[in-house]
């Protein structure tokens, strides 16, 4: 349960005595994402000109991803969530249970350039109760100063034999059940394919066994990067903007691989009963411009989903973006209806295999 | 006497009324004023503990999804012998309910349910909801059919008939890595899908551990605070409050810093030269490091008990013990630990009943196989929402703790435990 703030509590209090001298009494809105680097960047990007230029104010709250929260709020009639900051596999299955608000998509801005919206956000950004945010990528990273030789492809993260050392690992399966089979020499248009059939996972199982024992799980984004200058592991699976973060603002020793990376994007949902849809709604609007898209590239290199935005992002950001030419090569687009439909099936294998 | 007696045997009050009567009078006030001073309490209880954990467990049972999208489909199943496919009429009226528009939240809600049972559902589910409504024409038979073959397949309306029971014992199955296959036969979970047995198995004996190595580390340290002068014991009591007071998460990530494989435990030990720089130890990320996080955590739960019990007993039965002619082994085994035993017991419940439902330290520093139940009832809840499952793993959970509970009561009685 989430307490209320003080600060909600006395500008309920004073507009309920009517001591506010504003003509309008100024809302705020909760707003939940990943925390860490990332939300660091939303604030920045969006949170910050939004509350200067309206007046009102956001309450950022961070969360670890999943349905859980919102459909708990939703079930229990109890919004206290206005925005939340999910992948697309949880966005398309939220819209379909219900438990997240239609939006007005026609509403959003069109591009600096003209563009109407519906041509400017890239194609599957879009959704009936989602706006795309951000292109991000899982990808890995190895210390520099700990491993010998330069890791190329995802078949080095692999080999413990060549590179020694521990590996650091997302404790789902998503992502590691295709990376072990990229690692394995499948091409990555088979993959989901092959991850259908009962023969593709046995395959990518036993490609896991072979780093069984050797991998430290993580489950919050913040934690891979912590791991890997620890010394804990030497190499790890991490979201690209977080390696960023550590490389590029904290002077970090790391490498980032960008072979088979898998690519996602972010999305902005309203749960279903949010008491301001209409400030909440505003707010997605106003953070979805092609500025701003392109102003939250300044803090973080998650890539924006506008087309207009790519031309304004700064220069020196540029390649560091998953989908810079240089990076995208072998890249894996996580394919959400794969994941909403063997999701379920998959993690329960994938915590058996764990646990076993 | 202050009763009048009169010749029909009864004892009444100077009024004339039974004296039973009077009495019942007199206490009933006190018994309402009583409850009523209870009132607030058993309605905190009442809304905050007993109504969820009723609202769960009934969660593990329903499942009204399927029913819900789909009554009248449901109810042409129920006519229906399982043998072939069914008959055009069904194919029609689920073609009806799906092109629906009221009820779509219901469809990806019973997608959802189907898909626990049959992994694939969600997406046939979605995938035919959005063709059938552009086949308008009979025959609906040869239009489901064209979407996907498995609308051809007796075992997808099996498993639809099955789901169409708004109760059911799935979840509990699931629970104990049991499946009911679509003929109804409940059989084993493939062997790649067992995990929650383990799990179960896993959790009691790493709360034993954890409940016998506390009793080992905090008899000799409760049994020094309770003899020791009280200036003295009293300092030693910060170094037991201190940790208890800290939070909970501080105290398992100061376990990770001091743990890791360059952390301050190896860094020492490959100083001294005890293990080499190549081959540091790994006590952490394992069950290695649940283990000895959650003692840590769990051990003013026995100290505390144990002092308040040992602080009681009077020295003068040792010294009694020894002048008779015991030795101090046997005096303090025949004549101290038999008076410490509702301590160990107190402590013993508490710490076994929490270690028994840990999640954060087991998260945190568990790694693959330092994994408890309370994990993935956790993982249940908040990634694949499958509540039901949850639902049923916590029943379980709770019904093996009041299980032990009453074997403990069996065996050590609970009249015996003391907290103080």
């Amino acid at each position: 349960m989430r307490a209320v703030k003080p600060s909600s509590l006395l500008i309920a209090g004073l507009a309920a005595i009517g001591l506010t001298t504003a003509a309008h009494a100024a809302d705020t809105i909760t707003v939940v994402s990943w925390g860490g680097a990332y939300t660091n960047s939303q604030v920045k990007a969006y949170h910050e000109p939004w509350m200067a230029q309206t007046g009102n104010k956001i309450n950022s709250e961070d969360y670890n991803g999943g349905l859980a929260e919102i459909r708990a709020q939703v079930e229990a009639g109890n919004v206290t969530w206005d925005l939340v900051d999910v992948e697309l596999a949880d966005a398309v299955r939220g819209c379909d249970e219900g438990i997240l608000e239609p939006l007005p998509l026609d509403e959003l801005p069109a591009g600096a350039d003209g563009t109407p919206a519906k041509d400017d956000f890239i194609s599957g950004t879009l959704h009936e109760c989602a706006v795309g945010e951000i292109v991000w990528s899982t990808v890995y990273a190895y210390d520099k100063s700990k491993v010998s030789g330069s890791p190329m492809t995802i078949a080095d993260f692999f080999d413990t034999k060549k590179f020694p050392g521990k590996r650091g690992l997302r404790k789902t399966a998503k992502v590691n059940l295709e990376w072990a089979l990229m690692a394995d020499g499948v091409p990555a248009g088979e993959v989901y394919a092959m991850l259908a059939t009962p023969e593709g996972v046995d395959r990518a199982f036993k490609k896991l066994d072979t780093i069984k024992n050797d991998v430290v799980w993580w489950e919050a984004g913040a934690q891979p990067p912590q791991l890997l200058a620890d010394g804990e592991v030497v190499m790890t699976s991490a979201y690209n903007g977080r390696l960023f973060n550590a490389i590029a603002k904290e002077g970090k020793p790391f490498e980032i691989v960008w072979d088979a990376q898998v690519w996602d994007i972010d999305l902005w949902v309203m749960p279903k009963g949010t008491k301001n849809k209409a400030v909440a709604w505003e707010f997605v609007k106003y953070s979805t411009d092609t500025q701003r898209l392109a102003d939250q590239a300044k803090y973080i290199s998650y890539g924006p989903v506008r087309k207009s935005s790519f031309a304004k992002v700064q220069k020196d950001m540029q390649p560091h973006m998953p989908t810079a030419p240089a990076n995208f090569k072998n890249p894996l687009q996580n394919d959400f209806g794969f994941w909403a439909d063997y999701g379920d099936e998959l993690n329960e294998r994938f915590n058996a295999w764990l646990a076993g | 006497m202050a009763a009048v007696t009169e010749n029909d045997g009864v004892m009444r009050a100077a009024d004339g009324t039974p004296l039973k009567q009077a009495l019942a009078r007199a206490t009933r006030m006190n018994k309402i004023r009583a409850f009523l001073l209870t009132t607030p309490l058993l309605a905190f209880i009442l809304v905050t503990f007993i109504l969820p954990i009723g609202l769960m467990l009934f969660r593990s049972v329903s499942a009204p999804e399927v029913v819900e999208a789909f009554p009248k489909t449901i109810a042409i199943l129920k006519e229906w012998d399982g043998e072939d496919l069914p008959g055009e009429e069904t194919y029609a009226m689920l073609a009806t309910e799906m092109s629906d528009r009221d009820n779509r939240f219901n469809l990806g809600k019973a997608g959802t349910r189907l898909n626990y049972i049959e992994s694939g559902f969600r997406s046939l589910m979605n995938l035919t909801v959005r063709r059938i409504k552009r086949a308008e024409e009979p025959p609906y038979k040869d239009a489901f059919i064209k979407i996907d073959e498995r609308w051809g397949q007796v075992d997808t309306w099996k498993t639809i008939q099955l789901a169409g029971d708004p109760y059911t014992i799935r979840a509990y199955l699931n629970a104990l890595d049991l499946t009911q296959a679509p003929s109804g036969e409940i059989v084993a979970q493939p062997e790649i899908k067992q995990i929650y047995v383990t799990l179960f198995l896993r959790t009691i004996w790493v709360s034993l551990g954890v409940t016998a190595a506390c009793i080992l580390l905090a008899y000799p340290i409760s049994y020094l605070l309770a003899t020791l002068p009280a200036g003295t014991a009293n300092l030693l009591m910060i170094f037991v409050l201190l940790p208890f007071w800290t939070s909970l998460l501080v105290r398992t990530t100061s376990w990770i810093v001091l743990l890791q494989t360059n952390g301050v435990i190896n860094d020492i030990l490959v100083w001294i030269g005890i293990v080499g720089d190549e081959d540091r130890i790994q006590m952490i990320y394992n069950m290695t490091g649940t283990f000895i996080a959650m003692t840590h955590i769990l051990l003013p739960f026995m100290v505390l008990p144990l002092y308040s019990v040992m602080k009681t007993i009077p020295k003068d039965h040792m010294r009694a013990a020894r002048s008779l002619g015991a030795n101090p082994a046997i005096a303090f085994a025949r004549i101290y630990m038999p008076q410490t035993v509702p301590g160990v017991g107190a402590g013993s419940i508490l710490v076994f009943i929490l270690a028994i439902g840990y999640y954060i330290t087991p998260a945190l520093v568990g790694g693959q196989d330092g994994q408890l139940i309370s994990n993935i009832i956790e993982y249940h809840m908040k990634k694949s929402l499958n509540w039901s499952l949850a639902a049923a793993l916590g029943g379980i959970l709770l019904a093996g703790v009041l299980a032990l509970y009453w074997l403990y009561n069996r065996i050590v009685g609970i009249n015996n435990m003391k907290l103080g």
